[in-house]
């Protein structure tokens, strides 16, 4: 898998009139083992791709969801190299091209260029790095480049021209549109910001961009999948892990939310 | 050599920089913008000014402590930022950043708070300019720092209490980013050290450094000799930047005491410097306490103020090229520099400060005959109660 891998999924669904959905979920839980099985349930419900989460212990984008999920998974031995390990089973299980979520931290004592070794080996395609805006990014881009991936960038409500051009030149392979100010979680109400956000970029460029942060139910991907070419969906379907008590019961309740979102993101 | 100010990346060579979210980015751009246009402007320093003299009591004095100095050997000086409102040094940064944010038309303030005398030198910057004011706190600290929580609340500003991680003052740090990021539009984040993505720990620099340029004064060798030493406590390292800055690159000898906590060798302490390596800890490229994974680590101080992971980037720097030095001193020897003060001087030191108060009092033999100065960041009345439990537990 590669970044290419990502590009197609785009071009196929833009084909197909629907978004991708792109479930997020922490590496590691309920446990490494039960992980893997977690992220196949989605493939199997509907989810185009993933985003892998490596659980960090400082995690200044997350909400209190995705916090003790990963409290949770760190006690339970994951990190960078169970998450890596994950992903590795995740793509060669399902197919599906996927990419890390990841904070700044772990990649740089790792070192840029042998992450992104590692990543390559394991089959993703990408990284997301919560705290790693473009001013920042050109050595962690670079990297990921040279093996075939690439370094999504985001665009926030706030973000403003000139950065969302300098965002746009750095040619991520996909545009993380912020769809709320404020961390990730669920929210009552659907995102008034995707569609101006994707206005935004499309003046410049035609890269995808998919909306994240604050969706949670069907009715708020429809709204996003409107406008945005892929759809991020993350506590909601941690939150649903955390309240399973066995993982037979979390992929059951993934499959039935993953199904709705995937239905929900269909445009017609 | 120290830099007037961080390059273009706002970074001090390899540490600093802003490893922040997008959201938060414009954000950040302001600020540099509107904090360099007041710190040019002769209107804004005599605004801070005024208010620094007649609000804060600035400038702070200097005093010699002349029995502690017979006992020890040295010719040790004061530099009483204890005398400062509100009992500590924050708030020449709190009153600079609250003016700012009147400057930028923003009318919600929010801050962390460790040992509680940021929130509660930022509360009362907020009731003086009538801001609206959200401080978080670690619920450890409220618990051990419960006087300065009450004094927040007679300020008028909301006490969050946070309770993931350890609850102490990097997860204050921490949901303080994470209410900023939500409400950046409306509200400024004074953050309470030279830490943070950049420009705050330029800006916090700029607003503390006051505090040397007095000393300069106070100790010109006319009314007092030059200081041979000058020696700080370090956690977030507001005041030790504060008072080493206008020296550093001089041929006065710069110390910073860290947070030893139970011993270096236990792996429980707030020495970012001394046994830390380089990584980026909110917002920032700079030493913290971290594991092989780059999972950033719990600290532990007896002194909340000083109970932390990583440290103010600018000191990174100086560490580096050997401009200071850094060393730290454990629970138990700041514990008795309280105590020496106290019953010695008649001054109640900080918890935090009493760490390098103890780092002279162990030296002393080393630095006999010398001229030193202690930044005298902060008075103890605070840490009596945290004190006292601790007699008693021992008993």
């Amino acid at each position: 898998m590669s970044r290419q891998a990502l590009a197609e999924l785009f071009s196929r669904c833009r084909a197909e009139n629907r978004a991708a959905l792109l479930p997020y979920m922490t590496a590691g839980l309920p446990d490494p083992e039960g992980s893997v099985r977690l992220f196949v349930a989605m493939a199997e419900a509907g989810a185009d791709g993933f985003e892998v989460g490596i659980p960090y212990a400082d995690p200044l984008m997350d909400g209190p969801v995705i916090q003790a999920a990963g409290d949770r998974a760190l006690a339970a031995g994951s990190g960078v190299e169970v998450a890596l390990d994950i992903l590795e089973q995740v793509v060669a299980e399902t197919g599906r091209p996927s990419v890390v979520m990841t904070y700044v931290n772990p990649v740089l004592r790792m070192g840029p260029e042998v992450f992104a070794q590692r990543l390559s080996q394991a089959g993703a395609s990408g990284a997301i790095i919560a705290d790693l805006p473009v001013d920042e990014a050109l050595p962690f881009a670079s990297a990921l480049d040279r093996h075939g991936m690439g370094l999504v960038l985001f665009v926030a409500p706030t973000t403003t021209e000139a950065r969302l051009e300098n965002v746009v030149q750095a040619s991520p392979p996909f545009v993380y549109g912020v769809a709320e100010l404020g961390v990730t979680g669920e929210r009552d109400m659907a995102s008034s910001h995707i569609g101006s956000l994707v206005a935004r970029v499309r003046k410049h460029s035609e890269v995808p961009v998919v909306a994240g942060v604050g969706i949670a139910t069907p009715d708020q991907a429809r709204s996003a999948a409107a406008a945005a070419d892929g759809v991020i969906v993350g506590s909601a379907l941690v939150r649903r892990v955390m309240e399973a008590d066995t993982v037979d019961a979390a992929e059951d309740a993934l499959r039935v939310a993953v199904g709705e979102l995937a239905d929900a993101i269909r445009r017609d | 050599m120290r830099l007037d100010r961080p390059d273009n990346q706002g970074r001090f060579a390899e540490y600093g920089g802003q490893f922040a979210p997008e959201t938060l980015m414009p954000a950040l751009e302001e600020l540099e913008t509107e904090f360099a246009k007041a710190w040019d402007d002769p209107g804004f320093h005599n605004e801070l000014n005024k208010l620094l003299a007649d609000f804060v009591g600035r400038p702070t004095p200097v005093y010699r402590a002349e029995r502690l100095s017979d006992q020890l050997g040295i010719d040790l000086y004061l530099k009483r930022e204890d005398l400062a409102h509100t009992g500590a040094h924050k708030i020449n940064n709190t009153m600079g950043q609250a003016l700012l944010t009147k400057r930028m038309g923003k009318n919600r303030v929010i801050a962390e708070t460790g040992a509680g005398q940021h929130g509660v030198a930022t509360a009362t910057a907020c009731a003086l300019l009538g801001q609206e004011c959200v401080v978080y706190m670690g619920e450890k600290d409220i618990e051990r720092q419960a006087l300065n929580v009450q004094r927040m609340r007679m300020l008028g500003t909301e006490v969050r209490p946070v309770t993931s991680g350890a609850g102490t003052l990097k997860d204050a740090v921490s949901a303080a980013m994470r209410d900023w990021v939500a409400t950046v539009d409306t509200t400024h984040y004074i953050i309470g050290s030279v830490v943070g993505p950049h420009p705050f720990p330029w800006m916090v620099r700029e607003l503390q450094k006051v505090i040397g340029e007095e000393l300069q004064e106070q100790m010109d060798g006319s009314q007092r000799p030059h200081p041979d030493v000058i020696v700080a406590c370090v956690g977030g390292g507001s005041n030790a930047m504060g008072i080493f800055y206008p020296y550093v690159g001089s041929d006065v000898r710069l110390v910073g005491v860290e947070a030893a906590g139970y011993g270096l060798e236990t792996g429980e302490h707030g020495a970012s410097l001394v046994a830390g390596s380089p990584g980026v800890i909110h917002g920032s490229m700079t030493y913290l306490l971290q594991d092989v994974q780059g999972q950033i680590l719990e600290a532990h101080s007896i002194s909340a103020g000083l109970d932390y992971p990583g440290v103010g980037p600018e000191h990174a720097y100086f560490k580096d090229r050997q401009l200071v030095e850094y060393t730290s001193i454990t629970d138990e020897e700041a514990v008795e520099a309280v105590n020496l003060l106290a019953s010695v001087e008649g001054i109640i030191p900080a918890l935090e400060t009493a760490h390098a108060l103890a780092w002279i009092a162990k030296e002393a033999d080393s630095l006999r005959g010398q001229t030193v100065a202690l930044n005298l960041s902060g008075r103890g009345d605070k840490d009596v109660q945290q004190i006292i439990d601790l007699v008693d537990a021992d008993e």
